[in-house]
This record gives C-alpha cells, sequence and structure tokens, in this order.
C-alpha cells in the first residue's frame, strides 16, 4: 500500500516537472514577442521555397500542388530535426543542477521534445491555409489521425533524442555528427519527392529509414484526409522499438551523468 | 540513541579521467588504447570513508579545496553512486544549489520559485502553498516579479536559501553558499539553521567559514587526501584543525 502511494507521488512530481519545465520554455521563447511563433513558422516555410525553386521551379518535378506537398512533410520534420539537433546539449547545458539534484533527468529531454511539438501543434493554421488556397479543405479524419501521428513521432523523437543527448556526455563531438546525420536523413525522406517516385527496384530500402513511413503518412493525412494503416503500423513498431532503445540507454548512463559533467 | 538517518560505510568512489577519451573521432581510431587507458586511470575521491549522521545532527564537513567534500554530499543527495561499499540514506533531501543554479534569468522570481522548489523534488502544490512565505523570507519584495537576470548575486542567494528554508528539508546539504547575502540576511540564514535544529532537521554543511560551523556543527569531519582525518565534536576538531596549520 505504501509502495502505491509512493509510486503515485512520483509519477505526480515527474508530472510537474514535465509542466513547470514546459511553462519555462515557453513562457522563455515567448517572452515579450511573437517572434518565437513566427520564427517555428518561417524556417520551414523558407525551405518550402527554395525546394519550390529549385525543384519545381529548375528541375520541373511532377507532383501536383507541390508547395502543399512539401509543407505537410517539412513542418513534421522541423519537429523532429529541431529536437535531435538541439538534443545534443540538453543534458550538457544543465550541468549545474544534474550534479547537485537527483531528478529525473529525462525530464529534460521529454520537455524538450514536447515543446517542439507544441510548436510544430500551432503551426497547423499554416498547413490549413494553404490547402484553403488550393482549394482544399481539411478533412474530419485529422481528429483522430493528428493526435495518433504525434503519439507516434513524439516517441521516435524522445527516443531518438534521449540516445544522442545521453551519449553525447561521452564523446562530446556527437553535435557535428548529429547534424549531419538529420541532414543526410531528410534527403533520403520523402519529403520533397514522393514515394512514388522511387525505382521499384529501391522502394523497399526507403522503410528501413524510421521517418519514412511516419512522413508519408502526415503529408497523406494533410493532404487528403487519407490514414494508410500499413503506413501507421510500420510507424508504430519503429516507435515502439526507439522508444525502447533511448530508454535503455539512458538508463544505462544516467547514473554515470553527475559525474561526467 | 538517535535514528541514524546516513550511513556510509566503507565507502570509495573513483571517476575514471573522462577527458582522456573526448571525442567519438579519438575514440574510434585509439580504440584499444582508449579503453585501456579508461581502465587504468582512474582518479580517486574518496577513499573508504565510514561515518553515520543521526537524525537531527548537523554535520559539518571541512577540509582543503579538491579533498573530496563536494563528493560526500553527491553521494548524499543520490547523484553519485559510490565505487565500493554502500550509502544509505532515509528522508527526503534537499541540497541548497549554488548560487542562480536551477534558476533561469528571464524569469521572474515568483517562477522561479515554483521551477526550483518542483526541481529539488517537491510537487507544484506544495510549493503554491508555502510561495507567500518564501517570498517574505527572502525580503525581495518588489523584485520578486522581476526577471531574475536584473537581480543582485545576494538576491540570488536570498531566493536560493529561502526557497529550501520554507518547503520543510529533511535532510539539507548546504555547500558553502551563504557567503553571499548581507549581514543582515546571513544573520537570518543562520537563526533559521538553528531554529531547524530545533525542529530535529539533519543538515550536512560543507564550509570554510569556521565562526559559522562552530555556530551551527554538532560534530565535525575533517576531509584530508581523500579520506576522513578525524570526526568529533566540534570544539575539538576546530582547535586541532587551527593547530594543524
Amino acid at each position: 500500500m505504501k509502495m502505491t502511494k509512493n509510486t503515485e507521488k512520483k509519477l505526480q512530481h515527474f508530472i510537474d516537472l514535465i509542466i513547470v519545465f514546459t511553462q519555462k520554455d515557453l513562457k522563455v521563447r515567448y517572452k515579450n514577442s511573437f517572434l518565437g511563433y513566427l520564427w517555428s513558422i518561417a524556417h520551414p516555410l523558407a525551405f518550402a521555397l527554395v525546394f519550390f525553386i529549385a525543384f519545381k521551379v529548375v528541375v520541373k518535378i511532377q507532383v501536383e500542388n507541390y508547395t502543399l506537398f512539401l509543407i505537410s512533410g517539412l513542418f513534421p520534420w522541423q519537429w523532429f530535426a529541431n529536437s535531435v539537433n538541439g538534443a545534443p546539449m540538453m543534458f550538457l547545458n544543465n550541468a549545474s543542477i544534474i550534479k547537485k539534484v537527483n531528478f529525473p533527468r529525462n525530464v529534460l529531454v521529454f520537455t524538450h521534445v514536447l515543446q517542439d511539438m507544441i510548436h510544430f501543434l500551432l503551426a497547423i493554421p499554416v498547413v490549413v491555409l494553404f490547402l484553403i488556397i488550393y482549394g482544399k479543405t481539411p478533412s474530419i479524419s485529422w481528429c483522430y489521425g493528428i493526435t495518433i501521428l504525434l503519439f507516434i513521432q513524439f516517441f521516435i523523437t524522445y527516443g531518438l533524442s534521449l540516445i544522442v543527448a545521453s551519449t553525447n556526455l561521452f564523446f562530446r563531438d556527437l553535435e557535428r555528427l548529429t547534424i549531419l546525420f538529420t541532414t543526410l536523413l531528410f534527403y533520403f525522406t520523402p519529403i520533397i519527392y514522393s514515394e512514388h517516385m522511387i525505382p521499384n527496384h529501391y522502394k523497399p530500402l526507403i522503410y528501413l529509414n524510421p521517418l519514412a513511413s511516419l512522413m508519408i503518412s502526415w503529408r497523406n493525412l494533410f493532404m487528403g484526409g487519407i490514414l494508410n494503416v500499413t503506413e501507421i503500423c510500420l510507424a508504430f513498431i519503429y516507435a515502439i522499438i526507439i522508444f525502447f532503445l533511448g530508454h535503455i540507454v539512458y538508463k544505462s548512463l544516467s547514473w554515470r551523468f553527475a559525474e561526467i559533467l | 540513541m538517535n535514528r541514524k538517518v546516513v550511513i556510509f560505510k566503507n565507502v570509495s568512489k573513483s571517476y575514471p579521467l573522462y577527458h582522456q577519451m573526448m571525442g567519438i573521432k579519438n575514440f574510434l581510431f585509439n580504440l584499444p588504447r582508449g579503453i585501456r587507458s579508461m581502465r587504468n586511470t582512474r582518479f580517486e575521491a574518496l577513499k573508504e570513508i565510514s561515518f553515520e549522521i543521526e537524525k537531527g545532527e548537523t554535520l559539518g564537513i571541512i577540509g582543503r579545496n579538491g579533498a573530496g567534500k563536494s563528493t560526500i554530499l553527491g553521494l548524499i543527495a543520490g547523484v553519485l553512486k559510490p565505487t565500493q561499499g554502500t550509502v544509505f540514506v532515509e528522508g527526503r533531501v534537499s541540497p541548497l544549489l549554488e548560487l542562480g543554479a536551477g534558476l533561469h534569468p528571464d524569469l521572474t522570481g515568483r517562477e522561479n520559485i515554483l521551477l526550483n522548489g518542483v526541481l529539488i523534488g517537491f510537487l507544484k502544490t506544495e510549493v503554491l502553498k508555502k510561495m507567500d512565505d518564501i517570498i517574505a523570507f527572502s525580503e525581495i519584495k518588489e523584485f520578486i516579479d522581476q526577471p531574475v537576470r536584473v537581480y543582485s548575486s545576494g538576491m540570488l542567494a536570498r531566493l536560493g536559501f529561502s526557497i529550501v528554508a520554507n518547503l520543510d528539508p529533511e535532510i539539507l546539504l548546504i555547500d558553502e553558499v551563504l557567503a553571499v547575502g548581507d549581514i543582515d540576511f546571513q544573520k537570518k540564514c543562520l537563526d533559521r539553521m538553528l531554529e531547524f535544529k530545533r525542529k530535529g532537521v539533519t543538515m550536512v554543511f560543507v564550509s570554510h567559514s569556521m565562526p559559522y560551523v562552530e555556530k551551527i556543527c554538532d560534530r565535525i569531519m575533517w576531509i584530508d587526501n581523500h579520506s576522513i582525518k578525524m570526526i568529533g565534536a566540534t570544539k575539538d576538531i576546530i582547535k586541532l584543525y587551527f593547530g594543524s596549520k
């Protein structure tokens, strides 16, 4: 009985930690300016413009509604890339508290990913705006579709960020490698091109990329309200695997964080 | 005989010297050597330390810089694990953080109280309940709604101590942080610590300021060269400590 009460209190404390840390991040980011919000939208939009010029205007890619196509993949990607690229500094920047206070360290990564997720959610109206420009409307399936994909992407991003943040304490040059990794992964993920354009011969390979089916699902959902069960199941399996992998790496390294910082 | 709330049994703590293998590139290029040097070059921070702290007792830890005092606090706080031996701690440990640690410069004092209180292990509701007490004790007044980046170091110290002191600590860890406040506030901290003593709060106090140590500690542990040189009643140890200089 005492045991359950204890775990209950621990869980409540974990939730409280997430709440105050997220409040802190959001307050700091949006303190007295709208610029923070603009920034999280401007970045993917700028990339959309560049890709549009490069692939639609110059290369003349055969994809309908290419701007909308780009945007519906770039926004979720921005969430993933921001979280993972920021992960190497997650524990490092909080050295002073990690060395003194025995709080669950994964809260730092959790709130970091959560914060980027909130920015992504706030950017969805921009996707709607582009839908309307192209004469389309959001579908009813968004209600559950977005929730499902949010969960899947959260666990993939959280797991990977946990691995990067933890190992970076032991190998401090991981930051550059991470940026290189996410940039390369971006071009291997069907975001600026459609998965149908990949030659049949190489098509199965794309599913070795844990992000591929997730990003395809986002685009299908945003552009046509379609949820492909096979794609989502695959993304879900990757989410579970990466989440547990991240947790194992974190658990086996976290007791040494305080002595290495 | 009081209950023991902190027990160290033959505790040793050593760290590998990680800086030798920083960088994944270096590590991969020097793999066998890297692993070997990781195993062999260890820094011993504590050697076979055994001591106990009773509930309600105030233990002072003195000794030179780098002798291992902070490592002991880290072991009590549970952020470090002993390499050998066992550490037993019963009760909630509240560390008094160094100046400004765990505070965010862009948030107000009030917002930081909540952040810091939850960080050191309290529930949001518990911190909010004590909010007014904390603010009153800190005497920061109208600055409480200003971002803490405009605070002086004295005000930061006040805020930090007020948070820990008003949240019912069970085991309080204080690592040389009181030196910054002005005389009045230092006296207030001292009074609060004496009050804690009466209430039965266990305190571990690391300091170089002997007048303080003398005033509040029941016993002193003198750490020298990574092990306990002496442990005993405050008067005796202080005499010997100054005698040895």
